[in-house]
């Protein structure tokens, strides 16, 4: 059985304009220790996918499918034992490090929170568990910290007093949301690497979720690329880029800037904006932004299909894509 | 001025104790700048304060000894009047007096009643501080109860009937709700006093009595106005996303709310409960006259009709010092409930 099985999961959100389709059908599943990267662009459903699993969805929302975790379905289960479950087992980073943090507290206070929550321990216990976890996260003079109010402390510090706070209870599942996006890129990868390490060595799953595939594909097992609020194309990490296939997984491949690219060349860019969730298209989503669109494709949406072992994808026009891929789809 | 702040990397003078030491020392240095700083502001409002109140009640027509002796006094008894007033001496001169006196203590005597002003303020400054203190006592609990009642219930039919009452309680001008409830609870029901006030010497029960009425009337529009500052500070908080890492961590909605909302949610209520509870203060004056209560407020205005500029003086800049140390103490609170303020000079 998987640690975590997500199947039909779809998301409606409720807005001033109508009804917001975020996550549509989403189907994966996690294994203990596995680390599943979600990558896609800015409002293609990621986030949402995240706050669904921790069930943290605003009020204005419909979630339907399933979301098994240890075999119980968690879209099932009363807010009490949900918030039982919740920094306990299951745990999230999130992208703000700076507004994450409350202002009025102290770091001591909000680290020792979910301790006190969830492993009843007393103040003197959480205390010393929350200088072993500061000093864990590599903040350095933990003690001292303690004392010390988020302002007081760096972006990158306030991360690592974030990561700190979700592994109090060392959860099974840790969620990521663009862990660091917010930061400066020397302190990015010291964030990445302490995540990566602390994952490795409690065999936490983890959920990294980003807009950068350089990111996930160096801190992943799999990789999962969402559009239009549905997984279009996943796949071992491993042999994820040289299978790579759907048009869109192609354009965001292409868009990354590469070492070595030369002043005088054009960072490739996908034409087009992501589709509006309230009036999406009725067949694939990429539709209007892809060079190989055909009618099938404005028709009907197209299925996961699988093309080599564990690497699926959802496209009417794969050899087609397959075949242009070399020369450039979008050059 | 600003804690020493390390970057990402482990900095050595972080770990050195010589360092902790410094930084406890700079945060005690910053407060006590703060302090400070604060101090001097109220002293420079006051002296502005004081040189507006005399200007204005020198431009004011009319004058006390012509007042106090009515239309019949002779020229010489007005002039000599006038002079045992010491009201002949120069502006500059009579504003030195004022003032030098009021730093030994002394408010000088009522050109009306021959009194002490010190002791007709005292009097009435025992009704007026505690009528203050009751109402907004009365209004804050109303705002938090309702505020917060309307925020966790968003959207739903109690939070909407809820925010129609408040905008009731503030369109009604409390001087006529002060009149319904003397109609109700005094004369109907009597439960209550319709009016007056016995004195604290009559026993703390019975005065408290006679302050109810005029505090509810009091405290209800302030009341409404808090409910609803609190309930949009409440709801501007619940967006934060400090809030939604509590419930991550596990926390539900109402631990969420006591433990992690209230207390950032305070600080735009506080603000309107310092502007308030001056205004309360300093506004009584048409409450206290329905129920024919002699406050603060009254007796300025009784000291108006007289022309007893001393005491119109003495009671105005009273009320700025009033006002001022209210604002000083909310200042010190933000301090207390942001810890960002601290490290700042606000």
């Amino acid at each position: 059985m998987p640690l975590l099985n997500v199947t039909g999961l779809s998301v409606t959100l409720s807005t001033a304009d109508g009804a917001a389709r975020a996550v549509r059908d989403m189907n994966f599943s996690l294994e203990k220790g596995e680390t599943l990267g979600i990558v896609g662009e800015s409002g293609c459903g990621k986030s949402i996918t995240a706050l669904a699993l921790m069930g943290l969805l605003p009020e204005r929302s419909e979630t339907t499918g399933k979301i098994e975790f240890n075999g119980e379905n968690l879209l099932q289960k009363p807010e009490t034992e949900m918030c039982a479950l919740r920094g306990n087992r299951m745990a999230m980073i999130f992208q703000e490090p700076m507004t994450s943090l409350n202002p009025v507290h102290t770091i001591g206070r909000q680290v020792m929170e979910p301790l006190r929550l969830h492993k009843n321990m007393t103040r003197a216990e959480a205390k010393a568990e929350a200088v072993r976890l500061l000093d864990r996260v590599g903040i350095p003079n933990p003690q001292e910290r303690l004392g010390n109010y988020p302002h007081q402390l760096s972006g990158g510090q306030r991360q690592r007093v974030m990561i700190a706070m979700a592994l109090s209870c060392s959860p099974d599942i840790l969620i990521a949301d663009e862990p660091t996006t917010a930061l400066d890129v020397t302190i990015q990868d010291q964030i990445l690497e302490l995540i990566q390490s602390l994952v490795r060595e409690e065999d936490m799953a983890l959920i990294l979720i980003s807009h950068d595939l350089g990111v996930i594909s160096e801190n992943t097992d799999r990789i999962m690329v969402m559009y239009g609020g549905a997984a279009v194309e996943t796949g071992p990490t491993e042999t994820f880029f040289e299978a790579l296939s759907h048009p869109y997984s192609q354009g965001l491949f292409a868009a990354m800037p590469k070492l070595g690219m030369g002043r005088t060349s054009r960072l490739m860019t996908i034409p087009g904006v992501v589709p509006d969730l309230i009036n999406l298209p009725s067949g694939c989503t990429f539709t209007d932004r892809c060079p190989l669109a055909t009618a099938e494709c404005r028709n009907s949406a197209p299925p996961l299909r699988q093309l080599t072992a564990g690497h699926n994808v959802a496209c009417y026009h794969l050899d087609k894509a397959r075949t242009m891929k070399a020369e450039g789809l979008f050059a | 001025m600003t804690l020493p702040v390390s970057g990402d990397n482990v900095s050595l003078h972080e770990t050195n104790p010589t360092g902790v030491l410094f930084s406890t020392c700079l945060a005690k240095i910053t407060m006590s700048i703060f302090f400070a700083k604060r101090l001097l502001t109220l002293i420079v409002t006051l002296i502005g304060a004081s040189m507006v109140i005399f200007v204005v009640m020198e431009i004011l027509p009319g004058d006390p000894a012509l007042v106090i002796l009515g239309i019949n006094a002779t020229d010489e008894m007005v002039a000599l009047l006038t002079t045992e007033l010491g009201l002949d001496r120069s502006a500059p001169v009579r504003y030195w007096d004022w003032i030098s006196g009021l730093l030994v203590g002394e408010m000088g005597m009522s050109y009306a009643y021959k009194v002490p002003v010190w002791e007709l303020v005292e009097g009435a400054l025992w009704i007026t501080v505690p009528l203050a203190i009751i109402s907004i006592t009365f209004s804050i609990t109303l705002a938090l109860v309702v505020g917060l009642y309307a925020a966790a219930n968003h959207n739903k039919p109690a939070d909407i009937g809820l925010m129609g009452f408040s905008q009731l309680g503030i369109s009604i001008p409390n001087f006529w709700l002060a009149v319904l409830l003397i109609m109700f609870f005094a004369i109907e029901l009597r439960w209550f006093p319709a009016g007056g006030f016995p004195g604290w010497d009559e026993g703390i029960f019975k005065s408290f009595k006679a302050l109810l009425l005029p505090a509810i009337a009091l405290a209800t529009v302030v009341g409404a106005i808090l409910a609803r500052i609190t309930r949009s500070a409440v709801l501007e908080v619940y967006r934060e996303d400090y809030v939604r890492t509590a419930r991550a961590k596990g926390l539900s909605q109402r631990a969420t709310l006591w433990l992690h909302v209230l207390r950032n949610a305070l600080i735009p209520v506080l603000t309107v409960t310092g502007i308030q509870f001056a205004g309360l203060l300093a506004g009584t004056v048409v409450v206290e006259n329905v129920f024919h209560i002699p406050g603060l407020g009254s007796l300025v205005l009784k000291a108006i009709n007289n022309r007893d500029t001393i005491v119109v003086e003495n009671v105005v800049l009273l009320l700025a010092a009033m006002v001022i140390t209210v604002n000083f103490i909310v200042d010190m609170l933000y301090a207390v409930i942001d810890p960002r303020l601290k490290a700042q000079d606000i």
